[in-house]
């Protein structure tokens, strides 16, 4: 099979920013430096040669050696030129988890990167709300869907359940809708306080 | 909104004798008060609320009757399906899909199947191409059906919510009778299917074919022209193709807004190229495009679904699994008695099918939009990652932005017309 046309684009323009180039069950995948990641992305985007108007996908990866990096994975797919390209950059587990955001570029990307980030902590430099989608805002486990988190949780069923009994309900309010809401008056004033400095609930 | 006028004036505006509006055409703001010097309200609906179908919560900020903002809430419905794929075999993450999108298990069923088989490079055999077909259009009716009938009655229509369900049940009959479940079907399996259809099946869906079309017209008598539904949905939380691009949107949603982008046609899986069928696209992008496109895809895919059966019954008695030991479990008999079937048995049940390492994204068009499985292997039975690119979800994400400057009354429209299912999106 010849090569993915964006694979010799991507090494001209950007050479030593390209850090491979792989094929697997018929798919191209490029991997890429993440610092060199949102200049990538935005000329995939805007090249009139390569024009991936369409975000599919934003996930991430963790395998079960424990040696491997992370993997951020984005399916991109180009509707004019009718070509799908996987994207991954690789994050060492020692480092900071943080990868730029693709959300100027591709508004999906909202709840994609949301969700990334709440399933495996992984960061997305300049995404403007990033925050927890799945598990609420106070969940304090740990990442779910990293190989370090037992597939029960971390804590047992008893556990979560006195945890759920203890938690104070109006923690579980972000504090941008409380900071709108019509009791805010009625909060107390140290609630008050900490919503003024912009702090989240806490169980 | 270029070039539509819709003429719905069903009464001339009258002034009672305070100077008020007393019968205002629809579409007309009424004269109110007005607005709360300017402070906004908040107003919550959901988890458990019908118009929100499912778990799902919207804080929507509010002023006076107009939105400002919409926050949703989701994960009430958090199962960690991704997270149990890692700790099951291939075949084992089938009941998995069931419990996605439960409108169109069957649908998600060999969404799988086929994202396996990229994965282990099988090449499944014709008649369990044509049954999968068959299965993918079916779910598209009963998904598309169920959303016709509940949006009918978030906007005030209750009687086409009952004709559709009675058709969906015919459907669920069929289901039934194939796979012994209405809706934990577990269709298929990795290189074939679960079973084949029973003797005589055929004939109940070629009748249902026949004859569910009238429903349809039905409906569109009802809905189409209908002054009440123009008005409330047409030009309501329009998008246009440029922003569904941009919003990842996929689905009858991405081709209400004018992009004509089809997972059957532009990445043909199931040998999809080969089947005659029309893809229906929008104009506006507004609710009421959702609705035609949605109408229309039914109908197209009842042309599938005959086009489907005639060539099942061309394929009688052909095999429905690949002739592959390693992934296909032997019968029953077999296995009883034949010593190498036995060890074929007892190896795929306590060792599981394994793939090559890998990785391989296969994406398919699932009522609700385009549904992607990614599954990566180190060459293991049990997948590293099993990632599902949920529609449902993507196509949410664009609901606060839908949602800006409507109407409170126009949110719920706006959300039935998004076709979600918190099965999916919380997964």
């Amino acid at each position: 099979m010849s090569e993915h046309p964006s694979v010799a684009a991507l090494r001209a323009r950007f050479g030593a920013a390209l850090a491979g180039a792989s094929e697997s069950c018929g798919d191209t995948i490029v991997r890429i430096k993440a610092d060199r990641a949102l200049e990538i992305f935005t000329w995939f985007r805007d090249d009139p040669a390569q024009s991936y108007d369409y975000l599919v996908d934003v996930t991430a990866v963790e395998y079960r050696d424990p040696e491997l990096p992370l993997e951020v994975v984005w399916q991109l797919r180009s509707l004019t030129h009718a070509r799908d390209l996987r994207v991954k950059v690789t994050l060492d587990k020692a480092g900071p988890l943080e990868v730029p955001s693709v959300y100027d570029l591709w508004r999906g990307a909202d709840w994609l990167e949301r969700e990334v980030y709440d399933m495996f902590g992984i960061s997305f430099a300049g995404h403007p709300d990033l925050r927890r989608i799945l598990m609420w805002d106070t969940y304090h486990e740990g990442h779910p869907l990293r190989k370090d988190f037992p597939l029960r949780g971390h804590f047992s069923r008893a556990e979560q359940t006195r945890q759920a009994l203890a938690a104070n309900p109006e923690a579980h309010y972000s504090m941008e809708e409380l900071s709108i809401a019509e009791s805010y008056d009625d909060l107390p004033v140290d609630m008050r306080d900490r919503l003024a400095r912009g702090e989240r609930g806490t169980v | 909104m270029a070039g539509r006028t819709v003429e719905f004036a069903l009464s001339t505006p009258v002034l009672d004798q305070h100077g008020r509006v007393s019968h205002a055409p629809l579409g007309a703001p009424a004269q109110g008060e007005d607005d709360l010097h300017g402070e906004h309200m908040l107003i919550n609906i959901g988890p458990q609320h019908p118009a929100t179908h499912g778990v799902l919560r919207l804080v929507i900020e509010l002023d006076g009757e107009r939105v400002v903002r919409v926050i949703p809430h989701i994960g009430y419905l958090h199962s960690g399906f991704e997270k149990l794929g890692e700790y099951r075999h291939y075949n084992q993450i089938v009941p998995l899909t069931d419990r996605t999108d439960y409108l169109s298990p069957m649908a998600n069923n060999v969404g799988l199947a086929l994202a396996a088989e990229k994965l282990m490079g099988i090449t499944i055999t014709e008649r369990c191409q044509v049954l999968r077909v068959i299965a993918c259009e079916m779910s598209r009716i009963i998904s598309h059906l169920v959303w016709l009938g509940t949006t009918g009655i978030d906007l005030g229509a209750f009687t086409p919510f009952l004709w559709t369900f009675q058709q969906r049940e015919r459907i669920y009959d069929l289901q039934e009778s194939w796979t012994g479940a209405r809706l934990t079907t577990s269709l298929t399996r990795v290189g074939g299917m679960m079973a084949d259809v029973p003797e005589g099946w055929e004939d109940g869906l070629r009748e249902f074919c026949r004859t569910f079309p009238t429903t349809l017209r039905e409906v569109d008598t009802m809905f189409t022209r209908n002054a009440i539904w123009i008005g409330r949905t047409q030009g309501v939380g329009a998008m246009s193709s440029a922003d569904a691009i941009n919003y990842s949107l996929s689905g009858p949603m991405l081709r209400a807004s004018g992009v004509p982008f089809d997972v059957r046609k532009d990445r043909p899986y199931l040998g999809y190229e080969t089947y005659d069928f029309d893809v229906p696209v929008g104009e506006h992008g507004d609710v009421y495009d959702r609705y035609r496109v949605r109408l229309e895809e039914m109908w197209q895919s009842a042309r599938i679904l005959e086009q489907a059966l005639d060539r099942l019954a061309k394929l009688a008695g052909a095999p429905i699994n690949v002739a592959d030991a390693r992934v296909i479990l032997p019968g029953k008999r077999q296995a009883m008695s034949d010593m190498e079937s036995m060890i074929h048995h007892f190896k795929q049940v306590m060792e599981g099918v394994k793939a090559p390492s890998g990785e391989a994204y296969l994406p398919i068009e699932n009522p609700k939009g385009e549904l992607g499985y990614y599954f990566v292997s180190d060459g293991t039975a049990k997948p590293v990652r099993w990632r599902i690119r949920p529609p449902s979800f993507i196509n949410l994400a664009a609901l606060p932005s839908l949602c800006v400057g409507a109407l409170l009354s126009d949110v719920i429209a706006i959300n039935a017309s998004v076709d979600i299912v918190m099965g999916e999106i919380d997964r």
